[in-house]
């Protein structure tokens, strides 16, 4: 943890009307550490994860990006700054075919996408890559069906390979596992195992399963009602009242 | 070679190839094929339409970017070029500046558009470009002293363009070599390059983008394409296109005004020649524009036989009367979208499967 943090929030907070989604949370990231963010529907997770890769405008408070603040910039610019992120509803581009999917997110890292007199065909190394992300989810004897035709599990895996494809220095997953069948859960439990091995990348991961979460994160986050209520060592965190009873549901607030 | 020059997107369906290959070879030797102006008109207006029907389908069918400013940029391009020759004199220098400063003027209105509205959600942003191009319509038919107003103007163009020169003294296959088929081929062989270009441009990695931002423009942000951006340089793109084939027409016409270039029901014909011809394929374009351009020539005078032969039968030789040919026109386009919604290139690639 002697590392200067990749990401760090500082008061971080969104109004929806009256209603405070995310409240006043800050936090720092470190590389090669994968933190789970955890807690009741409702609690801000997506939003916390929204306003960290810059889907939503904060209303209060910061996002730092190796120490640059980061919080009037867009989602492009932010995704070009390395903050990769995956949707916790499938979030595809439908029409296009799987291996598009995939290349679209190599040529934006290669920074391609503004290239219009060259033909897409000819960056061979960018198909090639984006062929390598889709046989790391298995997923590579379907690159030419339409992203739409795949089942549900599927989707989420190209999902993971979109993300993958990004090589972001911070890897934002969104209940990667929600929906898939037992069989396909270890192929994506394995592949964010392996970016945390890689010891340079910071692993966000937003969680339901508290046996994924055990398995996998050296810290955990517990949002509740938008506010974070307790950040520590998995064992401990799991074991503290708060989170016992954030997780049966009863009135965590009263408690405090 | 074909695979490049197409770049690598064939009509994919032996009959659409067909039908393309007829379309282009009928245009290319047009001047040989047909002896009337009136069919060298047809010839022409498809040409120019190709262009202008797919620099529009770049923006619906490609990036999903529904626009009432066509043409607007269409106008531009005829009134540049017109204004010049006819202010200037007929050279090829007033010509060149004319196209110029309508290229530019496009573009600068294009992009002002695109940053200032391509925020907002669609719905709005085909509103603006309604009332943009309305204001731009009124401009140009109150601002008489300049454009001509409602009758437009009537130029000269350079001398090597006029239907009284020629080339060279003798005919070829009996049809002289003069400046009209040098016209006719300036606009065949503009048409012809403006459509690779543009076939280039949608398979490029900027055109995958496009696609992206027309599928899930939220996904495409988040992988880190300014969507602002590019559907603003998409605009760009389609407008400066829809200029040059103003020009193009206007060189044919000999003549710019609102009638022929700014009105309204000319957007009306491309929006209905995109969705026949098949969304985001533009191939559709050209096979849409050829038929569109056909009927609209035709139609009238196919009809016209139709009742007369059928003068005994009382309502069905009135139904077809020629007068009634617009009904028809839109009947033809009901069907087409009922049974095609995909358009003909659609239902033509589907066919295959």
């Amino acid at each position: 943890m002697s590392e200067a943090p990749v990401l760090a929030t500082q008061g971080l907070t969104i109004r929806f009307g009256g209603h405070v989604a995310v409240n006043n949370v800050s936090a720092e990231f470190r590389p090669g550490t994968l933190t789970a963010i955890v807690g009741p529907n409702g609690a801000g997770k997506t939003t916390y994860f929204n306003l960290i890769s810059g889907q939503l405008p904060a209303s209060a408070g910061k996002v730092l990006l190796y120490g640059e603040d980061v919080t009037a910039l867009g989602a492009a610019q932010r995704a070009k700054r390395g903050v990769g992120r995956a949707f916790q509803l499938t979030n595809l581009f439908p029409n296009l075919s799987v291996l598009e999917n995939v290349r679209l997110a190599v040529q934006s890292r290669a920074g391609l996408g503004l290239n219009l007199l060259s033909l897409w065909s000819d960056h061979v190394e960018t198909t090639e890559k984006a062929e390598h992300f889709l046989h790391r989810v298995t997923l590579a004897e379907r690159r030419f069906e339409t992203a739409s035709a795949l089942s549900h599990g599927d989707k989420r895996k190209l999902e993971v390979a979109i993300l993958l494809a990004l090589e972001p220095d911070i890897f934002m997953f969104d209940e990667p596992t929600a929906g898939m069948s037992v069989d396909e859960v270890p192929v994506v439990l394995d592949l964010i195992q392996h970016i945390k091995a890689q010891g340079d990348k910071t692993v966000l991961l937003v969680e339901h399963k508290m046996d994924v979460v055990r398995s996998l994160a050296d810290r955990i986050i517990v949002l509740h009602n938008g506010f974070l209520v307790a950040d520590g060592d998995p064992a401990e965190v799991m074991a503290s009242p708060i989170v016992q009873e954030a997780y049966l549901g009863m009135g965590v607030a009263e408690s405090v | 070679m074909l695979h490049r020059l197409l770049s690598g997107d064939f009509p994919r369906s032996l009959w659409l190839s067909g039908a393309l290959a007829l379309l282009v070879l009928v245009l290319a030797l047009a001047p040989f094929l047909f002896t009337g102006a009136r069919a060298m008109n047809v010839a022409a207006t498809i040409c120019v339409f190709i262009v202008l029907v797919a620099s529009y389908d770049l923006l619906l069918g490609y990036t999903g970017i529904v626009s009432f400013a066509h043409t607007m940029f269409y106008g531009i391009g005829a009134y540049g070029v017109g204004l010049a020759l006819y202010s200037i004199g007929p050279t090829w220098g007033a010509m060149a500046l004319g196209l110029g400063i309508a290229l530019l003027l496009s573009l600068a209105l294009a992009l002002v558009i695109g940053l200032f509205s391509l925020r907002v959600k669609a719905i709005f942003y085909a509103m603006i470009t309604l009332a943009v191009a309305s204001a731009f319509a009124i401009l140009a038919s109150q601002l008489s002293d300049f454009t001509g107003g409602e009758d437009g103007r009537t130029f000269s163009v350079p001398e090597m363009l006029r239907p009284g020169f020629r080339l060279i003294e003798a005919e070829v296959f009996g049809t002289a070599i003069n400046g009209k088929l040098i016209t006719y081929y300036l606009l065949f062989f503009g048409a012809l390059a403006i459509f690779l270009f543009l076939l280039r441009v949608v398979n490029s990695p900027f055109g995958r983008v496009l696609q992206a931002i027309r599928e899930n423009d939220f996904r495409a942000e988040a992988l880190g394409y300014r969507t602002v951006v590019y559907r603003t340089l998409a605009n760009c793109l389609a407008a400066a296109t829809a200029t040059l084939a103003g020009a193009l027409m206007a060189l044919w016409l000999r003549y710019a005004g609102p009638q022929t270039t700014l009105s309204f029901t000319i957007m009306m014909d491309i929006l209905l020649i995109v969705v026949i011809g098949g969304m985001g394929t533009l191939y559709g374009a050209m096979i849409g524009s050829a038929l569109f351009i056909l009927a609209q020539n035709y139609l009238q005078a196919l009809m016209k036989q139709a009742s007369d032969a059928l003068t005994a039968v009382p309502v069905l030789a009135n139904l077809l009367h020629p007068d009634r040919w617009l009904l028809w026109l839109g009947v033809f386009f009901v069907l087409s979208v009922y049974f095609f919604p995909t358009g003909i290139v659609g239902k033509l690639r589907a066919l295959k499967r």
